[in-house]
């Protein structure tokens, strides 16, 4: 039997692990991958404490959370493309436009 | 027993994958790695019994995200990338921030778990298939979250497209 | 633990021997389907194919097989190599996984998933990286290019395949494979009567989904050379095309399963026609027979005695098939009836659609890639949408107001084609201004 402190565990491990790479990486592709290693963790944990209390709901939050993670991707690869095609560039550094 | 050495397997995996990916140079090899993150994730999805989870994730994360994550990568040259730092200036203070979170969170946990019981869960042959439950839940208590997805899974799809176009 | 560990491989027995079969069987039964096409290729062709590697080219696999193997295995220099080795098992892996959640006989199934039709979608869907990588990495335009529009092709198909999926799945209820063919042998009929919009849109978009004519540009060799298959040779241009034999039989197998009723015989249900039990055995001796007649013909000794040898397997497969009609066998071994007869006609609808998609194959000339995408996206798409609506339409009326299925089905089949062609019709109209795609 497993408890679900172990599923918190690994779910407190993949957060840490994705929320490195948020802010140590320099490639954005990399970065918006993280956050979905991010919103992956949470999902664990969801699905955790819904096999816990017995209440699906759970689950369908996660699901709600997948669909999230689909649109916010879309939309942040789009930009990543528009972005590239003006300025030749995908590393978080060097997009300072708006910089003094 | 069988059931820890399954779940270890799949964390274990998930955790080197996860490395993997934000330590890699290449970016297709992190997508590569992502992917197997993922699945890694939908199989504790599937034994913590929640096999329509298990279904969307693979699905949906890995064989729909990661495919738009890897069309980018390929229609994007990023050759150049492959020589040049991998991590920005401040990486220090990010590692050491993240894992001042992870340390919060650590406490969390442990306080947690000697103050609330973490019970047995609901005996598994008791449950109905998840399907059928997460449907049931889905177009009657959270119908209105439901169709406001669809509307946002709209405003992307015309935001990406509109993004990505040449001329406006 | 090892005790443990023991009790728990010998309690999943079944599983893992439906499991081994299929791994060891099915190379060898996609280049049999490989033959099969030559064969039928060669037939709609007035001419007759592969003859001379044994007889009627019945060893013709064996000796591609064979070739294959020995063959140079070349990387291209600038490839990346990890990738280029992993792409085309990808594409193995996700074709072989999806079997395993079909039922090809009451017995024979190594998974009885609750989401067991959605698992197999999902597993094909992981298959687009095998391409989309092995195209990638090859570091070849061609290559590169040819992945790209095969992986949009597939993506684009996906979503109405999975349309006409939901459009079935209402009418069983169920996603469990098994409760599915159950649900075929309770409604009565199967359900690609009940749903014949749905079905005809599952036959396009699966043979989108393989990637076979008329859906292959992207590895049609006038066009890109192989697409992302160029640069590979020997065992792994031998894994894709194994990869793309076995998705051609796992989409058989949803179709089959979903829309043909799986292993019920036609007409399950009515005792009046149990004369068709009979069937399976009439064709086997009828095989045979046509084997025993082919025999005195063949011009080498070997090819005459290895036909006389195939008559007579098929004789004894034929006996096989009958034995379990003896109502002596049949009330004592109850389930072997449904177990021998139900993979029977399982493997007879997977062979008759695979023969489908052959004839389909050699009938029409290939679509071009803009023409492909309109296809999917704006006829397929909204058909396969207006389907599922349809299909409600038709289950309210079954259920709540209690309409028999035999007017409500071809009732709502009538309304859903007239509101297709109405759509299908305005789209028509506002594309005779619109000559070249390029502009948009």
């Amino acid at each position: 039997m497993i408890s679900t402190s172990q599923y918190l565990w690994l779910g407190m491990v993949l957060f840490t692990i994705g929320a490195i790479g948020v802010v140590t990486r320099r490639n954005v592709i990399i970065i918006l991958m993280s956050i979905e290693l991010i919103l992956n963790a949470v999902n664990i944990n969801l699905v955790a404490f819904s096999r816990l209390f017995g209440d699906v709901s759970g689950q369908v939050f996660a699901i709600f959370i997948i669909t999230d993670a689909a649109a916010e991707a879309a939309i942040g690869l789009g930009i990543i493309i528009a972005f590239f095609r003006n300025r030749e560039t995908v590393l978080a550094d060097e997009m300072d436009l708006l910089k003094w | 027993m069988l059931d820890q050495i399954v779940f270890y397997f799949f964390a274990a995996l998930a955790v080197v994958s996860a490395i993997l990916v934000v330590t890699r140079r290449n970016v297709v090899q992190s997508a590569i790695f992502l992917i197997t993150a993922l699945l890694a994730t939908a199989g504790i999805f599937l034994q913590l019994h929640a096999e329509f989870l298990f279904i969307v994730q693979v699905i949906l994360y890995a064989g729909g995200i990661m495919v738009l994550f890897v069309f980018v990568i390929m229609l994007i040259n990023m050759d150049v990338s492959l020589h040049q730092l991998q991590f920005n200036r401040q990486w220090w203070l990010g590692l050491l921030l993240a894992l001042v979170v992870g340390a919060e969170l650590t406490i969390a946990i442990a306080i947690g778990r000697s103050h609330t019981a973490f019970g047995e869960p609901a005996p598994a042959s008791a449950l109905e298939p998840s399907t059928q439950l997460v449907g049931k839940v889905l177009f009657n208590e959270y119908m209105l979250p439901f169709e406001i997805a669809s509307i946002l899974l709209l405003v992307a799809m015309i935001g990406a497209v509109v993004m990505a176009k040449k001329k406006i | 633990m090892l005790m443990n560990l023991i009790h728990f491989v010998i309690s999943i027995w079944v599983p893992l021997v439906c499991a081994l079969i299929i791994v060891a069987v099915l190379p060898l039964v996609a280049g049999y389907i490989v033959l099969m096409e030559r064969k039928v290729m060669a037939d709609m062709q007035a001419r007759l194919g592969p003859m001379r590697v044994g007889p009627h080219g019945l060893l013709q696999p064996i000796a591609d097989a064979l070739k294959l193997l020995i063959k140079e295995d070349i990387i291209p220099d600038e490839a990346d190599k990890m990738i280029f080795w992993f792409a085309p098992l990808i594409s193995v892996t996700a074709a072989m996984l999806a079997m395993s959640a079909l039922a090809i006989g009451p017995w024979f199934q190594i998974a009885d998933l609750n989401v067991g039709l959605l698992f197999i979608v999902g597993i094909s869907a992981l298959g687009i990286f095998g391409i989309v990588l092995g195209g990638w990495s090859s570091n070849s335009h061609y290559s590169l290019l040819g992945a790209l529009r095969s992986a949009a092709q597939l993506v684009s198909y996906e979503t109405a395949a999975g349309m006409a999926i939901v459009g079935g799945l209402l009418l069983a209820g169920t996603l469990s494979t098994r409760e599915i063919i159950q649900a075929q042998n309770d409604y009565g009929t199967w359900f690609a009567f009940a749903a014949p919009v749905g079905f005809f849109v599952y036959i396009v978009a699966s043979i989108a989904e393989t990637n076979r004519a008329p859906f292959d540009l992207p590895e049609a060799e006038s066009e890109l050379v192989a697409g992302y298959m160029t640069e590979y040779s020997g065992f792994r241009w031998a894994l894709y095309f194994l990869a793309e034999y076995t998705n051609m039989v796992v989409v058989a197998s949803i179709a089959t399963t979903l829309f043909l009723g799986g292993w019920l015989r036609p007409f399950a249900g009515t005792p009046a026609f149990n004369f068709l039990d009979g069937l399976p055995s009439v064709l086997m001796l009828g095989v045979g027979g046509y084997c025993f007649y082919r025999a005195p013909k063949q011009p080498v000794k070997v090819q005459k005695l290895f036909m006389v040898a195939v008559g007579l397997l098929m004789i004894l497969a034929a006996i096989i098939l009958a034995v379990p009609l003896i109502p002596a066998v049949g009330t004592m071994l109850p389930g072997l009836k449904p177990g021998l007869h139900g993979a029977f006609w399982f493997l007879l609808k997977v062979g008759l659609y695979i023969y489908l998609f052959m004839w389909l194959r050699f009938t029409f000339p290939r679509y071009r890639f803009d023409q492909l995408m309109r296809l999917g996206w704006q006829f397929l798409i909204p058909l396969s949408i207006v389907n599922v609506m349809g299909i409600g339409v038709a289950l309210v009326l079954h259920r709540h107001w209690g309409w028999s299925h035999w007017t409500a089905f071809p009732l709502t089949t009538v309304l859903t084609l007239l509101v297709a062609g109405l759509l299908g019709w305005e789209s028509e109209k506002k594309d005779k201004e619109h000559v070249f795609v390029g502009d948009a």
